[in-house]
């Protein structure tokens, strides 16, 4: 049997979807949470160098991944928007933006408090960590953009020029770290393979997928907001069981 | 070296956890509660316009 994908494009059958979605990403991401913390903390060993303080990694790396995964889907969905003048694409870039933001913020956050007992320094003006604070910037520039304007297709049009214009940095703060002499350690993690022990790969990749899981969970749950906004003058809306209590 | 730089280097798991995870966490539950509130005050919009155009329907 086929499935219409094209059907869920629409705001009216979406918000329907998402609703049912939200919980089967909402409760592995509590569960996977948990169990990443766990193997973090209580079974992955001590690193010979950074002795304890390179636990960071098990939420600063994630955090990190979802900051440019999510900026470059926003910028995805924000073109669809303006090429195909799509509602529901548009209103999913706006949904991502703050948690993308917070995840940049987490990143900053947790690079800072990682900096200081490695390098000495919570902050240097190094490519990795400017780029990833642009990246910051950009975030809350589209936010800030979309809220300044009244009318909110024309602010989806213009937010979606930043969003698309912005996506150059990412590939800038993923390869700021080849390009550029900086302080910033380069990937652990490579196609060739790693030297990082198996708890500690456990942890981190355990600790993304819940992190994965836990945007896709907020960003549902935020878009039903905005659609219920968007919408609330048609017919659809109105007839919504939570709307008539 | 300050009290901070000392005090880190002597509870490096404190200074993990309540720097970064216990912040994390804190963000991610102010997060959720945004959400659950703008939910909550939209849907409160959307009854008020409902209930209001019932009333103006009912006035004619």
């Amino acid at each position: 049997m086929a499935i219409n994908w094209f059907k869920y494009s629409a705001p009216t059958t979406f918000y329907g979807l998402a609703g049912k979605l939200i919980p089967w990403f909402a409760i592995p991401a509590a569960v996977l949470f948990a169990v990443g913390l766990y193997i973090g903390f209580a079974v992955a060993p001590v690193d010979a160098q950074q002795g304890e303080f390179y636990r960071i990694i098990f939420i600063h790396v994630p955090s990190s991944i979802l900051s440019m995964f999510l900026y470059l889907i926003m910028a995805g969905y924000a073109a669809l928007g303006l090429i195909f003048n799509t509602r529901l694409s548009a209103m999913m870039a706006t949904a991502i933006a703050p948690t993308g933001a917070l995840f940049a913020f987490i990143s900053l956050w947790t690079g800072a408090l990682w900096g200081k007992p490695m390098w000495g320094a919570w902050w240097v003006w190094d490519a990795r960590l400017t780029s990833e604070l642009i990246l910051l910037f950009l975030y809350l520039g589209f936010i800030a953009l979309h809220a300044s304007i009244d009318d909110p297709r024309r602010a989806d049009r213009a937010s979606a020029l930043l969003a698309i214009v912005g996506s150059v940095n990412v590939p800038i703060i993923y390869f700021s770290v080849k390009w550029w002499n900086t302080l910033h350690q380069g990937s652990t993690i490579k196609f060739t393979g790693t030297s990082m022990h198996v708890a500690m790969q456990q942890a981190m990749f355990i600790m993304l997928a819940a992190c994965w899981l836990y945007a896709i969970a907020v960003v549902l749950a935020r878009v039903r907001s905005i659609i219920l906004e968007r919408e609330r003058n048609t017919v659809w809306i109105n007839e919504l069981p939570e709307a008539k209590q | 070296m300050s009290d901070l730089d000392i005090w880190m280097r002597e509870n490096p798991l404190a200074y993990i956890w309540l720097g970064s995870y216990a912040v994390a966490l804190l963000i991610f539950a102010v997060e959720i509660a945004m959400v659950r509130h703008k939910r909550t005050i939209t849907l409160q919009q959307v009854r008020l316009m409902r209930e209001a155009e019932d009333e103006a329907g009912e006035d004619k």
